[in-house]
């Protein structure tokens, strides 16, 4: 069949506009995640406009200055930056292990009420985050004050009650990544394992673990940039005294106007980047 | 012990911490915050154990609606926005060679992973009043006085759209690389152009991808909480940010509480909905 002129136009523009598209789409992805890292080297302060390059900003982080820039709290950067890895690192730990189980559960047994705890995991991730912030708050408000009414010891909330927050929405993060992998995996393997006599210890630390672990890895590295990323259910939970990175740089934002901010959201960027890249490389291998 | 017993025992210990750790820390926080909803506010923040529906009129009062409004048209806005965009450039990575399209398709993940708040932070060096777009706009002489960009609900839906991109490319993607490509030859093979064949073959053949990208940008922007309070200003106030103003200025839980549970209901709904929708198709 014989294509018409006006046919032929179509396509033609449609490809080239699609070449545009796409430019145009990447340049909004990320001109401003450039601008950014130019202007954390500007010397200019508030100016918009070149003023020559400085590591002044980088500067101020890592000298003392990096305690005074900090607005809210009397904690500087070097605080929040721990603050964020203790968080992280615990909440991972705790949200890989019980999410692998629980993938292990639901991809390896069937029972009843499979489908209420498929639902019980999903919830966590279609809940808007604030919802799961005050949730925390209104709890742990109320529970303290009950405890304070019967023992009369005051709790506050702190780092442990942020790190019950990041466990909640980490969870169900784990279990997808973990069950996708579990559910490709031939459960044929396994039950040779059975029928060579291994027990499921056994079974599971010889055959499962080894075969699904770099989903578990690249599971636990989402938990992880996820817990440090995170702002809305950390803002909730935290107490005086456990301020995070992404808390540090919301108060620097929202009550300074330094050019500090570009240097540390740089180095911000890189340290994702460097996740990114690592996460990929695990699951490559 | 006989197998079936230690099976069950297995089971029981592999789902215990993670279903006790939601129950404990997710449901029953919930739950309260719905109670919550029903109770007088107390004199000193906290709640009075009155049972009252006065949180819930509050909320259809003008204000309030106002707010609500405003939200779920930003989020709209965002939700068609991202999948203009988004929809061509899916399609774009798609289409080309294997090698190409991991690394564009990671090009597209990185902004996913990094940090939201540097992602919105970087939008008012180029908004506000000195900011780099401001600038290059004067220096080119296309304007004489500096636009007023930053905290208007411009910017907060520049921002919202920025931010939720990603999540709309990447479930259209995985369609349109599912999608089987004979099918537009026998389009026009059956005498349709391209124009017919994009409509009535491909489009609806990658609708799964749609709505899935929409959902995934349409929920997180309704209750955005982040980009309308750095970039919006008092006069872009969003669900997110009264929820906020309720528990941590005005004190007032149990009106937060029920302007909470609004949200949940109205992104769960469609959600819902669409998880019907699909069952049913499958």
């Amino acid at each position: 069949m014989t294509k018409t002129k006006l046919d032929l136009l179509v396509r033609a523009i449609g490809k080239k506009w699609l070449w545009v598209q796409a430019a145009l789409a990447f340049a909004f992805l990320y001109l401003p995640i450039l601008i950014l890292i130019i202007y954390s080297f500007n010397a200019s302060r508030f100016n918009a406009v070149w003023r020559g390059f400085t590591l002044d900003w980088y500067r101020s982080l890592f000298s003392n200055a990096g305690a005074t820039i900090a607005t809210s709290s009397s904690a500087g950067i070097w605080t929040a930056l721990n603050n964020s890895l203790l968080i992280a690192a615990i909440s991972t730990v705790l949200a890989t292990v019980f999410g692998t189980m629980i993938a292990l559960a639901l991809e390896r047994f069937h029972f009843p009420g499979r489908k209420a705890v498929e639902a019980l995991l999903f919830l966590p991730i279609i809940m808007p985050e604030i919802t799961i912030g005050i949730s925390l708050l209104v709890f742990f408000t109320l529970v303290f004050r009950i405890v304070e009414n019967l023992t009369g010891i005051r709790l506050n909330l702190g780092l442990p009650t942020v790190i019950i927050g990041h466990v909640v929405f980490n969870i169900s993060f784990v279990t997808i990544t973990v069950r996708a992998r579990l559910a490709e995996l031939d459960p044929q393997l396994e039950q040779a394992a059975f029928d060579l006599g291994a027990n499921e210890w056994r079974t599971f630390w010889r055959i499962t673990l080894p075969l699904i672990w770099p989903a578990i890895f690249s599971a636990a590295l989402l938990a992880l940039t996820l817990s440090l990323d995170d702002f809305v259910v950390t803002f909730f939970t935290t107490g005086v005294g456990s301020m995070t990175l992404p808390l540090f740089v919301y108060g620097l934002i929202k009550f300074s106007v330094t050019p500090a901010i570009n240097a540390i959201s740089t180095l911000m960027l890189l340290a994702s980047l460097l996740l990114v890249v690592s996460s990929l490389k695990v699951q490559k291998n | 012990m006989s197998v079936k017993n230690r099976q069950q025992t297995n089971l029981l210990l592999l789902l215990f911490p993670a279903t006790a750790w939601l129950m404990v820390f997710f449901i029953l926080p919930v739950l309260i915050v719905l109670l919550y909803s029903f109770l007088e506010r107390g004199t000193y923040g906290g709640v009075t154990w009155i049972f009252t529906l006065s949180n819930y009129q509050r909320l259809f009062s003008g204000l309030f609606l106002g707010v609500i409004g405003r939200s779920l048209w930003l989020a709209f806005l965002t939700t068609v926005a991202c999948l203009l965009a988004g929809y061509p450039l899916a399609f774009f990575i798609a289409t080309r060679s294997p090698r190409w399209r991991n690394a564009l398709l990671l090009l597209v993940i990185i902004p996913f992973w990094t940090n939201f708040l540097v992602r919105t932070y970087a939008w008012i060096i180029l908004l506000r009043s000195e900011g780099v777009v401001n600038t290059a706009l004067q220096s080119l002489q296309i304007i004489s006085e500096p636009l007023n960009l930053l905290f208007t609900p411009f910017a907060v839906a520049i921002g919202l759209i920025y931010g939720y991109l990603p999540f709309m490319v990447l479930p259209l993607y995985s369609s349109i690389e599912r999608f089987n490509f004979s099918l537009v030859e026998a389009a026009h093979d059956l005498g349709a152009n391209d124009i017919r064949t994009f409509w009535r073959v491909f489009l609806p053949l990658t609708s799964r991808g749609i709505v899935a990208g929409s959902i995934l940008v349409f929920v997180p922007a309704v209750g955005a909480f982040i980009t309308p309070d750095i970039l919006g200003g008092s006069k872009t106030v969003m669900v997110g940010n009264l929820i906020q103003n309720q528990f941590m200025k005005a004190r007032d839980w149990p009106f937060g509480s029920a302007l909470s549970m609004l949200l949940t209901v109205i992104i769960l709904i469609p959600v819902l909905i669409y998880f019907r929708v699909s069952d049913e198709t499958q």
